[in-house]
């Protein structure tokens, strides 16, 4: 398997090579997803729309409805506006959603598309709402446009309405996670007795059940009306900065609901942050169920320590899920020798090379917008035991003979994974549980028969 | 159950006017006392329809450019419609005696990943250091560069670059300029690639050796899970040269001989149609369409391509292999047939394939009682004879149309390419339709459906109100119409299983579909609590 890599020093200063990133329009798509009754509507040519239907429906194995405003070469030259005009009222007429998130692509970004003045411009039936998102497909990834269209749910639809606070209600901006780790993030939330509202919030739409009773909008997402009610939420809890911090601080200079930055709650630490805040904020009482939970993680990482501590692991993939999942890799003794997302901002070289330095790490690479060319190039320098990542870390993971724990988004090529959460105190023990059977499947079958052993 | 002029109108009627009277004219019963049943096809989608179609980018990079193993392919825009178009096609290719294994740099994703300032600056020199790096990384033998929407809108050169880049480092670049608003769908991308390659590529090897006896081309087979391979295979024992297979599994070194084939084999015909008709122009190579899908389709083909040389040896040596081969599937296919006989399917996928997999079906006892294409044009449904009748509009305008003359030196008539008289040529040219395609229509019966460009609503409501046993689509349908109770397979990756083509894909189809509709789980829908409830 890849033959063809280079050896020796390689001058890669430009583009990307097997990224770990993809553009913004996608995870603008994704986060439309999460609102009940919504279709997301992709402002660009035809393949946009389809291969993010594609990829996503590939991660998920459920289905990804979003319409297109179908550019043609006129379109493309004489603008879109006609084009998202009539996919609007067709949209509305033939598929009835309550609302259309429309995101833009590169090529109506290129051409300038004003996208408030034709959403204005459009017929909109009474009750319906049409909300937009820029997402130029040439800055940031899909991280950044999922960030911006929950931004703009904010933006377009939540209101404060002073007579109708909700002191104890708690709104959960989630990141772009799967509905596992919603799921999991709200039974948390709920069994400490706090109010919330999750927006954007895929449970019950990509982990729907089979019934034979298909309806195009599933039951879950949610709705137009409690996404408008979050600006009378007591507080927001931003969970992920690059993909929920914007949202987060719209609503706080939109309605005044306070924000508290936090990490999306992968890791012993980042659910313990999770919890205190609600805590603190709430006067929440932690259940025994919970604490019971979080006992059984640190019984299972002092019983099974000597299966990964010590090893060195690369990691890859998302902003928000890289940087508590390293932290996590750290709780549990291993090295994080490379650390890349494809997302741009030094911010997270910055959290997460503090992190490991105050590990006492000190050989080991982080970066931003890297890609997995680079990664590779390393690897052959100096190997690793374990690569924690995405499913595009399969090529690697052959060539080098690694063995790959599946984290993140996309996985394309196993099953189940939307279904379980690597979030909570749960996601822990199913965390620990695949970075161990990984090195042990390995010790397994790499071990001479003297070796093998019954017991591990 | 077929399809009644009422059924549809119930499913049209909740279209506004203009996107009925569009949707109408895609849509056609099949009524075979009709002389011609005219269906629109290769025109507009109407915005908002949630249309099945990709982009003139997935029609060539996606489909024609990206499976040629030994070329980096750089794809010019924001990072996305690269990453997309990374693997998921499933064009299987491996080190062989032309490529060796660390020539092979198809599974690389590439892309100049423009940024705001490439927008607004240009992206030519972006492009062109990242020529310069590759060229130095991987040492391959050719580059494509494939643009992307942006491009086009901000004027960068992408040929100029090319060009220049040729020369700097003594190896091919080609740039293809399939911006994914061309065109009305994929289609356009098929026929930008199959332009480039044409002009650029094809025909610049060395001349055929004389000696060289039954030289084939597989044009329009991307070897998804590895049909090309089960055709060479079959190919290869009956004494078949297997030139070149375009472009699954195949390197730029054998798309350069391509004109060294006596015979082109043309199985996916909306793809690579171009290639093949212009070769006949430029060359005079004849061209077969074909179809590996099914066993008696692939019977059918192998009995033509041999009629086509004309040689008893061959004739006979064909007989053999699929007399081999039947007695070794055959007692897997009855096996399977038991479970599937009398079952109805949907079938929407590729430029070709709903057609050719009604052929296998039929072998399964299984019937394709709606049919149609996402890019097709009016000659996939109707046959080629439709060509010259079709309306040429501002959108297919804009693909430009190669006007090839004889090569000077290469072209030979058909017949001198198969080696037999003009007049036993005439003859064979009776019996085997040879440079045409009947298109789907023949094979379909009274009250089956064709539909250009099935949207989700269309779809759904004819899995609703048809039930059939099972559905063939891309995997953005599969998953909804198992919500409804409908297994769904996806026919673009064949749920990642294969080969379907030849003798042994005909057995995998098998067992693969049967699995669908009877895997136990479908039986555990309702929940017991659920159906005492009921009772």
């Amino acid at each position: 398997m890849l033959e063809c890599m280079p050896e020796g020093e390689v001058v890669h200063t430009v583009g990307k090579i097997n990224p770990t990133k993809t553009c913004q329009p996608i995870g603008a798509m994704y986060a439309a997803l999460g609102i009940h009754r919504c279709l997301p509507h992709s402002h660009g040519s035809q393949g946009c729309c389809a291969y993010h239907r594609m990829h996503l429906t590939r991660h998920f194995r459920d289905p990804v409805l979003a319409s297109t405003s179908s550019f043609t070469e006129g379109a493309s030259v004489f603008g879109g506006a006609a084009n998202l005009k009539t996919a609007i009222k067709n949209v509305f007429e033939i598929y009835k959603p309550d609302i259309i998130a429309v995101h833009t692509t590169c090529l109506s970004e290129t051409i300038g598309d004003d996208l408030p003045t034709i959403i204005k411009q459009s017929e909109v039936p009474e009750g319906k709402v049409v909300i937009h998102a820029n997402t130029p497909s040439y800055q940031g990834s899909h991280i950044t446009g999922f960030s911006n269209m929950v931004k703009a749910m904010v933006t377009y639809l939540a209101e404060r309405d002073e007579e109708a606070l909700r002191r104890k209600r708690v709104n959960i901006i989630p990141g772009f996670v799967n509905p596992s780790d919603m799921r999991e993030i709200k039974r948390i939330t709920a069994s400490l007795g706090v109010d919330m509202t999750m927006f954007p919030d895929t449970t019950n739409v990509l982990d729907s059940p089979l019934t034979a009773k298909y309806d195009m909008y599933p039951e879950g997402g949610a709705t137009v009306e409690q996404i408008r009610d979050s600006g009378n939420s007591r507080l927001t809890l931003a969970l992920g900065a690059w993909s929920s911090n914007a949202a987060g601080a719209a609503l706080m200079e939109k309605c005044g609901v306070p924000c508290v930055p936090l990490k999306v709650p992968i890791g012993l630490k980042a659910t313990d942050d999770l919890i205190m805040t609600m805590r603190e904020k709430f006067d929440a009482v932690v259940p025994e169920d919970l604490t019971l939970e979080r006992g059984q993680v640190v019984d299972t990482l002092i019983d099974t320590h000597f299966h990964y501590q010590g090893k060195k692991v690369a990691i890859f993939g998302d902003p928000d899920i890289v940087i508590p999942l390293t932290e996590f890799v750290l709780t549990m003794g291993m090295i994080p020798k490379y650390v890349i997302t494809g997302t741009p901002g030094k911010a997270f070289e910055e959290e997460v090379g503090a992190m490991i330095e105050a590990a006492g790490i000190e050989d080991y690479i982080v970066k931003a917008e890297g890609d997995l060319f680079e990664l590779h190039l390393w690897i052959k320098e100096e190997s690793v035991d374990l690569l924690l990542g995405t499913t595009y870390g399969k090529y690697i993971a052959r060539a080098e003979d690694i063995p790959l724990v599946r984290v993140g988004f996309p996985i394309l090529d196993r099953a189940v994974h939307p279904l379980m959460p690597i979030t909570g105190y749960r996601g822990c023990l199913r965390l620990i549980e695949m970075i161990s059977n990984a090195l042990l499947e390995r010790r397994d079958r790499d071990c001479l028969d003297e070796d093998y052993e019954l017991v591990l | 159950m077929s399809m009644s002029e009422e059924m549809m109108g119930d499913m049209l009627e909740k279209y506004p006017e203009k996107v009925l009277k569009n949707r109408k004219k895609h849509i056609t019963i099949v009524d075979t006392s009709q002389a011609c049943q005219q269906i629109e096809a290769n025109t507009r989608t109407i915005p908002g329809i949630i249309t099945q179609r990709g982009c003139a980018y997935a029609g060539c990079k996606g489909v024609v450019v990206g499976p040629i193993k030994d070329m980096v392919h750089i794809v010019h825009g924001p990072v996305g419609c690269s990453y997309y178009a990374w693997g998921t096609r499933r064009n299987k290719a491996r080190a062989d005696e032309n490529t060796p294994a660390d020539k092979v740099v198809s599974t690389l994703c590439v892309t100049t990943d423009m940024q705001e300032s490439d927008i607004v600056f240009g992206g030519e020199k972006k492009l062109a250091r990242m020529i310069d790096e590759v060229v130095e990384a991987f040492h391959p033998r050719a580059i494509s560069i494939c643009a992307t929407c942006p491009v086009g809108l901000i004027g960068d050169d992408i040929g100029a670059v090319a060009k220049a880049a040729q020369d700097r480092h003594g190896i091919q670049v080609l740039s293809f300029n399939c911006e994914g608003y061309k065109g009305v769908s994929q289609s356009a991308g098929h026929h930008i690639a199959n332009n480039n390659l044409m002009e650029h590529v094809i025909g610049t090897g060395p001349d055929r050796d004389p000696n060289d006896r039954y030289v084939i081309n597989i044009l329009g087979e991307y070897n998804i899970g590895g049909d090309g391979w089960e055709m060479e295979r079959i190919l290869g024992d009956i004494g078949y040269k297997v030139n070149c297979v375009l472009t699954g599994d195949t390197s730029i070194l054998e798309i350069k001989n391509l004109h060294q084939a006596h015979l082109n084999l043309v199985q996916c015909h909306r793809s690579i149609n171009y290639i093949a008709e212009m070769m006949e122009t430029k060359y005079g190579t004849p061209w077969l369409k074909v179809n590996f899908i099914g066993v008696e389709a692939t019977k059918k083909t192998l009995r033509e391509m041999a009629l086509c040389f004309g040689d008893e040896a061959l004739i006979q040596k064909t007989e053999e292999i699929i007399a081999r081969e039947e007695a070794r599937i055959m007692p897997v296919i009855e096996h399977y047939r038991k479970i599937c006989q009398g079952k109805t399917a949907f079938a929407f996928v590729g430029g070709s394939r709903s057609h050719h997999y009604m052929h296998l079906l039929r072998d399964l006892g299984m019937e394709v009682v709606v049919a149609g294409y996402e890019f097709a044009h009016r000659d996939d449904y109707e046959g080629r004879q439709v060509i010259p009748s079709i309306k040429i509009d501002a959108d297919s305008k804009n693909i430009p149309e190669l006007h090839l003359t004889p090569d000077a030196e290469k072209f030979q008539e058909a017949h001198v390419h198969l080696n037999m008289s003009k007049e036993k040529f005439d003859e064979l040219n009776k019996q085997v339709p040879l440079s045409y395609y009947e298109g789907m229509q023949p094979d379909m019966k009274d009250g089956e459906v064709m539909i250009d460009d099935c949207n989700h609503h269309e779809l759904e409501r004819m899995v609703r109100t048809l039930r059939p046993d099972l559905v063939f689509a891309g995997v953005r349908d599969k998953y909804f119409v198992q919500k409804l109770g409908v297994p769904g397979k996806q026919m673009h990756s064949y749920d990642y299983s294969g080969p379907y083509a030849g003798f042994n894909g005909a057995m995998n189809f098998a067992r693969d579909i049967t699995n669908a509709m009877t895997t136990p789980a479908w039986k555990l829908v309702t929940a017991p609590w659920e159906k005492q409830n009921q009772q």
